[in-house]
């Protein structure tokens, strides 16, 4: 776990913050949300936010992702000046590219996505009449240009442009697996595979930070584990990955830090390490029977058996 | 008796096929011979062995018949049998048969006094249809093959694109050529047979997956069929004028469609763009009552007439997209009125004078691009053009125009942004999609496009009032979309020419005209929400539960995507 500033790094080596919450607070009338909270997302980072239902995680998520203004506190974001080409690269996602200074959110969610952030909603919202490969298309929106005018008249600059959203599209739905279903429509879909075109539909965007609703909800564990390759696959190709999940093995396994939220303030964080064997974890999860793993050892041999894995994965 | 049929027609009646060939020939036989004593009405069906035009038009229903009785059971079995549903294109084609005869009989006796004016003839082509429908009901249902693999020589299907334009063509022609309002009726009841029973055989699917493969020839054809249309009415204006009103219609529907069918915004106020428009060529015009000394060539006033409209649309729109749904609906409807009052106002002594008030501003001249005069009549090639032809062909440029504009913009980046908010406002906007940009651009497109046609309109009008643009106008716009398939092309042009034709030909109905629209309304959302040309996505989005309409769209794009 060594810090180089070279561009190929190991995959769980970190980089520059580039998305930084500080004091984040969120109140509804007479309800604290969400109170002080501090996040640091590194780049080629995934950090995990868990927490009991309940606990404002898609608050706080949807303070990051600036669809709620909070109250009080502040996030600051590495908006990355847009290279107007993209190089045609072999891997799906952009490659890295340098890290700007953090600056406060823009104060529109449009603006947050074109700053490069982009995200999935915990109950899925695509786009249910429109293809695989449309949806992704939309998600091509905000880094596209043409106007009325040159939609109209149709001049070579639309064509190649149209062109290239098409290409990139498809080799988004590549990259999560989906290549073949380009052509169906998305309310058409095995559950699974919708929660995988959300997240090419937030990749088209070309985010720098990705942040996952709860990618996992509803999954077989079979769908958890291609999910979790795609997370690394995601993080390896250079972006920040947030998470949200209840599945506890899953988020000790994929991410390199965790935090964990309780009645919306943050309790612990830490690696994975840290943060499942803290008491005070348990006894939130435990205490409040939210506890989901269903495994056939009792929760303490779970917790036990998800360190092993956790550290086999580290050292992988 | 219908429980009795039901149960008979899954093996099919022995007697079920000859019945059909016997209402076939008797419905021929009886189209021979004379069906009104009276010779003055409906084009004098009176003399025997002499069909008239609705006898004719019987003749041709019956012999459609026997040709769907032959791909039943006969020589043409072997070869469509397998494609063609020829027991409910029978179906159809019996009902429809059996509807047009007793029209004919009703027809008869109202025209003139009673039933005793009605020829034997009529009662056996009434029995002979009557005998084809419950023949058609004996038959059995039958398992067929998907159309979509159908595949006949390129050249054919072209050659069917045309014949089938051709048809539209001489159908138009002929329809509108009747003068009586119950010969016009008869007719649209056979077009409707023709239809019915061409859709329920399957030629019409099939027919679509052909337009689908040439759909460049199916849109040039369209557009000769419409531009040899004046050439057929041999210099009578009468229909000329009701045709270039459709086509003004038309084109305003199709703006419209832009923001209703495209961006899903409901606007209740369109016809105030219309208006505004129309308006500004008048100002602008030569006329002696034009309000404005400057008279600049028509292409300025189209491009001023545009932009002020469309800038009225983004004066509405900005504050007002940000409410959705019935909200925005009354917001504009309140726009078209408050449009209406001040033309009403704006006569010098409540306001400026731009208007004249409620006299509007009369006697606007004819319009004149260059050399060419539309008020002055032509001869090509031996065939007389009048005045309402010139507009005819500029309005058809315009309406051309804005399906392109309409088509393009559907078809990118924008249009899928539209489809996104219509789909999920929130993930939309949170997919970086601009929306509330989108929504304005829909509402300034809407209004330019119909600015322009409002400049046309008001000089093909010879004046403008405040009273042409009322909210019955708007909500008739917006019918004529709904009617006709929000967010298609073919779609709007049909419920556009229906809404606009019907009440032209059908005078003697006019004050039961508003009834009659909202009954078509109710019965249309109730039974078809999605219009009579579906677009396929509308069609997803007014059935959510349908799956299996979901897979059946499915299969269709993937057959596209090839």
């Amino acid at each position: 776990m060594t810090v180089t500033n070279e561009v190929r790094r190991p995959a769980s080596a970190i980089g520059e913050p580039v998305l930084e919450a500080s004091g984040v607070t969120m109140r509804f009338g007479g309800l604290l949300a969400v109170n002080n909270v501090n996040l640091t997302v590194r780049e080629g980072e995934i950090v995990g936010l868990i927490g009991p239902n309940g606990a404002g995680k898609t608050t706080f998520f949807n303070c990051l992702t600036g669809l709620y203004k909070p109250t009080s506190g502040q996030v600051r974001f590495a908006s990355v000046p847009k290279a107007a080409k993209k190089p045609a690269s072999a891997g799906a996602v952009e490659p890295n590219q340098p890290t700007g200074a953090l600056q406060p959110l823009p104060p529109k969610p449009r603006a947050v996505v074109r700053a490069g952030m982009a995200r999935t909603f915990q109950n899925i919202r695509l786009f249910a009449n429109m293809t695989a490969l449309e949806n992704v298309m939309v998600g091509r929106y905000c880094r596209t240009t043409a106007g009325p005018v040159t939609s109209v008249l149709r001049g070579p600059k639309f064509r190649r442009e149209e062109a290239e959203t098409r290409a990139r599209a498809q080799e988004l739905l590549e990259f999560v697996g989906l290549g073949r279903s380009a052509e169906h429509l998305a309310r058409n879909m095995p559950y699974g595979d919708q929660r995988r075109l959300e997240i090419a539909r937030a990749l088209a965007t070309d985010p720098k930070v990705v942040l996952l609703d709860e990618p996992t909800a509803g999954m077989n564990p079979q769908e958890t584990r291609q999910a979790s390759d795609l997370i690394f696959k995601i993080r390896d190709s250079g972006l920040s990955v947030v998470v949200i999940e209840h599945d506890m093995r899953f988020i000790f396994n994929l991410c390199d830090r965790v935090l964990c939220l309780v009645r919306g303030e943050a309790l612990v964080e830490g690696t994975p390490g840290e943060v499942q064997s803290d008491p005070r974890v348990v006894e939130a999860y435990i205490g409040t029977g939210e506890d989901d793993d269903d495994d056939e050892a009792g929760p303490g041999g779970a917790h036990v058996q998800d360190t092993t894995v956790a550290e086999q994965e580290g050292k992988s | 008796m219908s429980g009795d049929l039901t149960t008979r027609t899954s093996g099919g009646h022995p007697a079920a096929w000859p019945l059909g060939l016997a209402g076939v020939v008797l419905v021929i036989a009886g189209s021979f011979l004379s069906w009104s004593y009276d010779s003055s009405i409906l084009g004098d069906l009176s003399i025997n062995f002499y069909p008239g035009s609705l006898q004719i038009l019987a003749i041709i229903l019956a012999v459609l018949g026997l040709v769907l009785l032959l791909i039943e059971k006969g020589p043409l079995e072997s070869r469509l049998g397998q494609w063609l549903d020829a027991t409910l294109g029978l179906r159809a084609l019996g009902l429809m048969l059996t509807l047009y005869m007793a029209l004919v009989l009703i027809a008869i006796s109202v025209e003139s006094d009673g039933l005793i004016n009605v020829n034997p003839g009529g009662y056996v082509s009434l029995v002979g249809a009557v005998l084809l429908l419950v023949g058609s009901r004996l038959l059995p249902l039958r398992q067929l093959r998907d159309l979509g693999q159908a595949r006949l020589p390129g050249w054919f299907e072209i050659l069917t694109i045309a014949l089938m334009m051709a048809a539209i063509l001489f159908a138009a022609a002929f329809a509108l050529g009747l003068t009586e309002a119950w010969a016009f009726v008869l007719c649209l009841v056979f077009i409707t047979g023709v239809i019915t029973a061409l859709f329920r055989t399957g030629v019409m699917s099939w027919f679509g997956h052909v337009a689908q493969r040439h759909k460049k020839v199916l849109t040039l054809a369209a557009f000769v069929v419409a531009f040899f249309f004046p050439f057929t009415q041999g210099g009578s204006d009468a229909n000329m004028s009701i045709a270039t009103q459709v086509l003004i219609f038309a084109a305003t529907a199709m703006g419209l469609n832009i923001v209703v069918g495209l961006a899903g915004l409901l606007d209740l106020g369109y016809i105030a763009f219309l208006g505004s428009g129309a308006y500004v060529a008048a100002m602008l015009s030569e006329s002696a009552f034009a309000t404005i000394d400057w008279h600049p060539p028509f292409p300025v006033v189209v491009l001023i007439g545009a932009c002020v409209a469309a800038t009225l649309g983004l004066i509405i729109g900005s504050p007002t997209l940000r409410v959705s749904g019935d909200y925005l609906a009354i917001v504009t409807l309140g726009f078209g009125e408050i449009f209406r009052l001040a033309m009403f106002n704006l006569d010098g002594t409540n306001g400026p004078l731009l208007t004249n008030g409620p006299n509007g501003i009369p006697g606007i001249p004819e319009l004149q691009i260059g050399n060419f005069n539309f008020g002055d009549e032509h001869t090509v090639a031996g065939l007389e053009l009048g005045r309402f032809s010139n507009y005819y062909f500029l309005l058809l440029l315009l309406i051309g125009f804005v399906i392109l504009v309409f088509a393009r913009l559907n078809d990118s980046r924008i249009g899928r942004g539209w489809v996104a908010i219509r789909e999920d406002e929130k993930a939309a906007e949170a997919m970086g999609v601009n929306v509330f940009g989108l929504k304005l651009l829909a509402f300034a497109v809407g209004a330019f496009l119909a600015g322009v046609a409002g400049t046309i309109k008001a000089h093909q009008d010879v004046a403008v009032s405040p009273d042409q643009y009322i909210f019955l106008e708007s909500a008739f716009l917006l019918a004529a979309v709904v009617l006709g398939g929000m967010g298609t092309i073919a779609g709007v042009l049909l419920g556009a020419t229906i809404l606009k034709l019907l009440p032209e030909k059908l005078r003697f109905f006019s004050e039961y005209r508003l009834l009659l629209f909202g009954l078509l309304l109710v019965l249309m959302m109730r039974f078809r929400p999605e219009g009579l040309v579906a677009s396929r996505r509308r069609q997803l989005e007014f059935h959510e539960e349908d799956e299996q309409l979901a897979v059946a769209v499915e299969s269709k794009l993937a057959e596209e995507a090839k």
